[in-house]
């Protein structure tokens, strides 16, 4: 029992190794990835359009109504509003809620096939059946979501803009400016260094929970759970790591 | 040909697999037959590697697969077909494209050529015209021929079926019987079914394998069985009383 932790470990560095190892046929690997993307990718794209809108909007009020000290300038309200989005919301508190839905999404599909038979059905045929499945997932993640966070980002800053003018907590001009305002490059790559390591905790995680159910449709619930409370988890502790590392310079 | 050599295996302690020997032999339909549980499931993964055996050897046309690196085991499952109990289709992809999946993986053949070999494999079991339809769009006894496609598409030398008319009325149980009976002939496979359908015993049991409680009880034939003395046999093939008193009566 106290080494199960550790044995899990170990189980999911193997099947890593697995995933990772040579593919039978690269052009079936490619359509799958690109299959992958979309899946996993383009389908997450409206409720993350939706919520980037939203919380653009509201970081912008609360900032808005926070400053109300006559030493902060305006332009303040764009800055915060560009800061919290790039730095936080954007790569972090959208990739809990593709936690939450593509996690589930690939442990419920693996760990139905699993219990169906069909991950025995190509082993038997012959294929790395960790490879085939879980290989394309991870490839299609950490290439699509960059993409998706930095629409995200450019969403949250717009629903920001919106809601700023429209709820008179700045003029145009004062947020425009204030987004623009002390911008250090460097935050971008910080940002999508740790969406890149996100997709690869997201994908994996979920996959190696997927890939071990045994049981019944009960046991795919449980794993479709352990995926998303595990991947979140994994995802704050990486989130402190990869800050550390960018900001303790 | 496949043989199977004082094969043993444990779970937990529990020793589901005791000391098996067998010969499946090619070009014949070879039964593995016995109660729930007794463990022929077992026997069939053990064979195909899905688990590794405690004990024993597993020699496919001179080859001991246990023994063999996990390269060379893909190099033999490439020439494995084998159908689930539950079919063991891809739900995301049609019909077309799970026959036409082993194809895509392991052959350089063009779109063209690997349509013609699957419409050719649905002809052969009977699912012509149906490429475009989804494993949940098919019927119980469609998705057992569709799984058999899928596994002689790629032009398997063993194939395996597990329970392969399980849930399936009498009348379908025996279309899918004499569809691997004559599919085994006509491609020179070895040929091994896990049943405990009496009808699919007497119809194509050319080499059965009894199992009782983990152990390779009884071999013979289709004739042989029905004339058995083994009690745990007869107690199997005659498990209803009727039958047992109208056969006995018969033999009187």
């Amino acid at each position: 029992m106290a080494f199960q932790p550790i044995n899990s470990i170990g189980k999911y560095f193997s099947l890593m190794f697995r995933v990772f190892s040579k593919p039978e046929k690269f052009s079936v690997y490619i359509r799958q990835i690109i299959f992958e993307i979309n899946n996993l990718g383009i389908s997450s794209l409206p409720i993350i359009a939706i919520i980037s809108v939203f919380m653009g909007g509201i970081i912008t009020i609360q900032a808005a109504f926070g400053f109300d000290n006559p030493m902060v300038p305006i332009y303040a309200v764009g800055y915060t509003t560009r800061e919290s989005v790039i730095l936080e919301f954007s790569p972090t508190i959208v990739c809990l809620i593709l936690a939450g839905k593509v996690g589930s999404n690939i442990a419920s599909e693996i760990g139905t096939m699993r219990i169906s038979e069909q991950i025995d059905a190509l082993e038997i045929m012959g294929i790395n059946s960790a490879g085939y499945l879980i290989f394309p997932k991870i490839a299609g993640a950490v290439f699509i979501f960059p993409f998706l966070i930095a629409i995200s980002m450019f969403l949250g800053l717009w629903g920001g803009y919106v809601m700023g003018i429209s709820a008179g907590a700045c003029s145009a001009y004062e947020y425009i400016f204030g987004i623009q305002a002390f911008f250090e490059p460097w935050k971008l790559y910080y940002s999508f260094t740790k969406v890149v390591v996100f997709a690869f905790i997201i994908t994996s995680v979920s996959a190696y929970y997927g890939y071990y159910t045994h049981g019944g449709a009960l046991e795919v619930g449980r794993s479709s759970t352990n995926a998303v409370v595990y991947s979140s988890i994994l995802i704050l502790m990486f989130s402190l790591i990869i800050t550390n590392l960018f900001f303790n310079r | 040909m496949i043989e199977i050599k004082n094969i043993s295996k444990a779970f937990d302690g529990r020793q589901i697999v005791k000391d098996v020997s067998f010969k499946f032999e090619k070009g014949k339909t070879n039964l593995i037959i016995g109660e729930s549980g007794c463990g022929k499931t077992t026997i069939i993964k053990l064979m195909v590697g899905l688990h590794l055996p405690d004990e024993g050897d597993i020699i496919y046309d001179g080859q001991n697969f246990p023994k063999l690196s996990v390269k060379e085991q893909q190099e033999v499952r490439k020439q494995i077909g084998m159908t689930f109990q539950g079919g063991a289709l891809f739900d995301s992809q049609t019909l077309e494209e799970n026959v036409m999946f082993p194809l895509d993986m392991f052959t350089n053949l063009s779109r063209h050529e690997k349509l013609d070999r699957v419409n050719f494999c649905l002809d052969r079991v009977q699912l012509t015209g149906k490429n475009k339809l989804y494993p949940a769009e098919l019927s119980g006894g469609m998705k057992k021929r569709a799984a058999l496609a899928r596994a002689i598409a790629n032009n398997p030398r063993y194939l395996f079926c597990d329970e392969p008319n399980s849930g399936l009325d009498p009348k379908t149980a025996i279309v899918i019987d004499k569809l691997i009976h004559s599919i085994t002939e006509e491609f020179g496979m070895t040929t091994i079914i896990i049943t405990h359908d009496m009808n699919s015993v007497i119809e194509i049991g050319e080499n059965i394998m009894f199992v009782h409680k983990g152990q390779n009880w009884w071999t013979g034939d289709k004739t042989q069985v029905l004339n058995t003395n083994n009690k745990e046999l007869f107690d199997f093939v005659f498990a209803s009383e009727y039958m047992k008193n109208l056969f006995l009566a018969g033999k009187k």
